[in-house]
């Protein structure tokens, strides 16, 4: 493809300081590691991981909600972070926007929903009441809500109706890009398919790209182009998505597709993972997935995998995985 | 049957007061389940699945709740006319319940040590160093690693499957003969939820007690769960064995419960949907409750609000057209 990416990351870092228990010193916890992608025009990237495993931060990091510690990231060709450029991110900041997990607690309970929807708008300014009013009534149409809910307050509306108004809001100002933070997580299974189909049609009209996280590789399936997939703060596979789900390499990416609970009775799930995410203040030594790993071995518990590319826009960070490693279909 | 059930809820009706009036959460609701059985309650957000498990313990704010009908059986007395002095001891000894925030039912300021022990020396009387003692074992039976260590941890300290761990270890501290789960992995990834299940099915096993699973997700109940009850809207419209349910649906509401979950094998671009969404309590829909999102819906669904009948082995429904189509009972 020749077109430039629209998002670019690159080495993107984030740590956070910590304070430990009395009389300890003052750690860091690296929640984001060297993490590196692009986004193309009119692509959703799905980014998909445990909890705590960086995903949010990287998401904020990318619409300038928190500040990378260090690494790039360039939107529709300007320098956000890292770069030297003052006033960068005012100059894109309208065509980013950010969709909460949480409908429940992104909207303020005591604003009508059509201020609420209007609020970007009201920021930004320029607009007559009329002109205001009426975008109010084309964004809620758009998410396939009544044109006249605007009066009625967040409470009169279901979980799945609240994620819709999110969606409104996020669209007032026509942005390009959107990333959506777990947008269906608080949702039950069929409010989620609502969701993510919504999603897709507004896409299509639009042209929209997404940064679309979730903790589950079902939920991203339907709306990815690719998907990445992070562990412990760092990507350790990136694929479009039918080679993903056909044929993962990393273990652990091959660990949360057995994972997913299927709606086949009697099929009991392949045994799970064991453990939990390891710790991001004193992370294990070499491959941060290796005291989960079943095909780790010495050479993992020394020296950290690099994200690799294997094939066709795949890449994958294990040692299994690089020029020469012996591949581990059989999981 | 002659089964005799542990836990039979009989017609249960239960009722809310709102600002004008009372309004029925759930209506009409009776299920059963045996000795060392697991049952799962599968439906959307707001279908009545938590209102009908919290009332068995009689968990409710009592001034707003009305328990207007119906009968709770069990070991031979009905819960729901016991007294409140009774209705402790059931609590948290023959029948245990967790829930899906583990954070919201774990006290902050104590440690997880005192909260198991609690529990133990209240319906066991045990003293406090046999308490502790019971209390790791229990900690251990959850696979905590180096219980005797992280048992004076306070709950932040803990991710949140170690959390939902502990809850389960809490519940089952006294041995109940019932553990109601509601949507106890719903929080938690999809790994460490696999892990939760697997758990509870070996405790299960272990001490012989039965499962009451509520989820919103039909991948969970397929492992989990012998047989389901699933509801819409406050009430139960179909009920089978988990095999019956997933291969031969007699509702259209399950068969739209069961084509929205995710897959990873099918279209590859738009979900299958139930198009619109569950109406709120105060919402009167005259015939079948389901039948302004039903595709299947006909003339008569909306004007007789069908009844619960056999369609099968073990197997009730709620939609007489479709019943008719497949030439069940
Ligand atoms: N402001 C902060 N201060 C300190 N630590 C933080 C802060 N924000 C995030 N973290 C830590 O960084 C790590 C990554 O957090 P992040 O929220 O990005 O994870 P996530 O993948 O989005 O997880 P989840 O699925 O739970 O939302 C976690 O260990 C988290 O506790
Ligand atoms: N204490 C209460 N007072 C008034 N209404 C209530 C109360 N508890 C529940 N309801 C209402 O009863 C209906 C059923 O709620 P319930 O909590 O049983 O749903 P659920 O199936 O458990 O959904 P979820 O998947 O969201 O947990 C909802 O409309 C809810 O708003
Ligand atoms: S590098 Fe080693 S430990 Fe890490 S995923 Fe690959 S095989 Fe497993
Ligand atoms: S009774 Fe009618 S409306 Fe209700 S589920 Fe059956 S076909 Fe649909
Ligand atoms: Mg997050
Ligand atoms: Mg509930």
């Amino acid at each position: 493809m020749t077109e430039a990416p629209i998002v670019t990351v690159r080495d993107l870092v984030k740590t956070f300081p910590v304070r430990g228990r009395p009389g300890e010193p003052k750690r860091t916890l690296r929640a984001v590691d060297r993490v590196g992608f692009d986004v193309l025009r009119g692509e959703t990237l799905g980014l998909v991981g445990e909890s705590g495993s960086g995903k949010s931060t990287t998401g904020r990091m990318l619409v300038g909600l928190i500040s990378a510690t260090s690494g790039t990231v360039e939107l529709f060709g300007h320098h956000i972070a890292g770069g030297a450029e003052k006033g960068a991110l005012n100059k894109v900041r309208s065509r980013l926007q950010f969709v909460f997990q949480d409908p429940q607690n992104s909207l303020n309970p005591r604003m009508r929903v059509g201020d609420a929807i209007a609020e970007p708008l009201d920021v930004a300014g320029g607009l007559s009441r009329q002109a205001r009013n009426d975008r109010v009534q084309e964004l809620l149409e758009l998410v396939g809500l009544p044109r006249s809910c605007g009066d009625r307050f967040p409470h009169e509306f279901s979980g799945g109706q609240r994620q819709r108004i999110g969606i409104a809001r996020a669209l007032a100002l026509r942005p390009d890009f959107i990333v959506c933070d777990e947008p269906v997580s608080s949702l039950d299974v069929s409010m989620q398919a609502q969701i993510v189909n919504l999603l897709l049609d507004l896409q299509e009209q639009l042209g929209l790209s997404y940064l679309f996280i979730a903790h589950d590789l079902a939920v991203v399936r339907n709306i990815s182009t690719r998907v990445a997939v992070m562990y412990a703060g760092g990507i350790v596979e990136m694929a479009p998505k039918r080679d993903l789900y056909a044929a993962p390499k990393h273990p652990y990416t091959q660990a949360l597709l057995a994972a997913v609970p299927r709606p086949v009775p009697g099929r009991a799930r392949a045994p799970s993972v064991a453990g939990e995410l390891p710790s991001l203040i004193d992370p294990p030594k070499g491959c941060a997935f290796h005291p989960r790993c079943p095909f780790a071995f010495d050479r993992c518990r020394i020296e950290k995998p690099r994200l690799n590319p294997v094939e066709g826009g795949h890449a994958v960070a294990c040692h299994l995985h690089e020029a020469g490693g012996s591949g581990t279909s059989a999981l | 049957m002659t089964r005799v059930p542990l836990l039979s809820v009989e017609n249960l009706t239960v009722q809310f007061r709102g600002d004008s009036g009372w309004v029925t959460a759930i209506e009409d609701v009776s299920f059963e389940i045996g000795a060392g059985e697991n049952l799962g309650i599968v439906g959307e957000s707001g279908s009545g699945k938590s209102v009908s498990a919290l009332s068995i313990l009689r968990l409710h704010g009592r001034a707003n709740t009305r328990y207007a009908s119906g009968a709770i059986r069990f070991g031979g007395r009905d819960l729901l006319s016991m007294s409140e002095r009774e209705l402790r001891k059931v609590r948290g000894g023959d029948i245990a319940m967790i829930f899906q925030d583990p954070m919201s039912s774990l006290n902050p300021v104590l440690t997880i040590a005192e909260q198991i022990i609690e529990p133990l020396q209240l319906h066991q009387g045990l003293s406090s160093a046999a308490a502790r003692r019971r209390a790791i074992e229990l900690l251990e039976m959850v696979r905590i690693a180096d219980a005797g260590r992280r048992i004076d941890e306070y709950p932040h300290r803990l991710s949140g499957g170690m959390r939902q761990r502990v809850m389960i270890a809490i519940a089952i501290a006294c041995q109940p003969k019932l553990l109601i789960a509601d949507e106890p992995t719903t929080a938690l990834d999809v790994t460490i939820q696999g892990q939760i299940l697997e758990l509870l099915r070996d405790l299960q096993r272990e001490i012989g007690m039965s499962v009451v699973l509520i989820t919103h997700d039909l991948g969970v109940i397929a492992e989990f769960a012998q047989r389901v009850l699933v509801m819409y809207a406050g009430r139960v419209i179909e009920q089978a064995p988990v095999a019956a349910l997933f291969n031969r649906p007699m509702h259209p509401y399950t068969d739209g419960l069961i084509d929205a979950v995710p897959k990873l094998d099918g279209d590859l671009h738009r979900l299958t949907t139930i198009p619109g969404s569950i109406p709120d309590l105060a919402t009167v829909i005259p015939g079948c409750r389901f039948n302004p999102r039903c595709r299947e819906a006909m003339d008569v669904c909306r004007r007789n609000a069908p009844a619960l009948l056999p369609v099968g082995p073990d197997h009730l429904s709620r939609c007489p057209p479709r019943a008719a189509a497949r030439g069940a009972a």
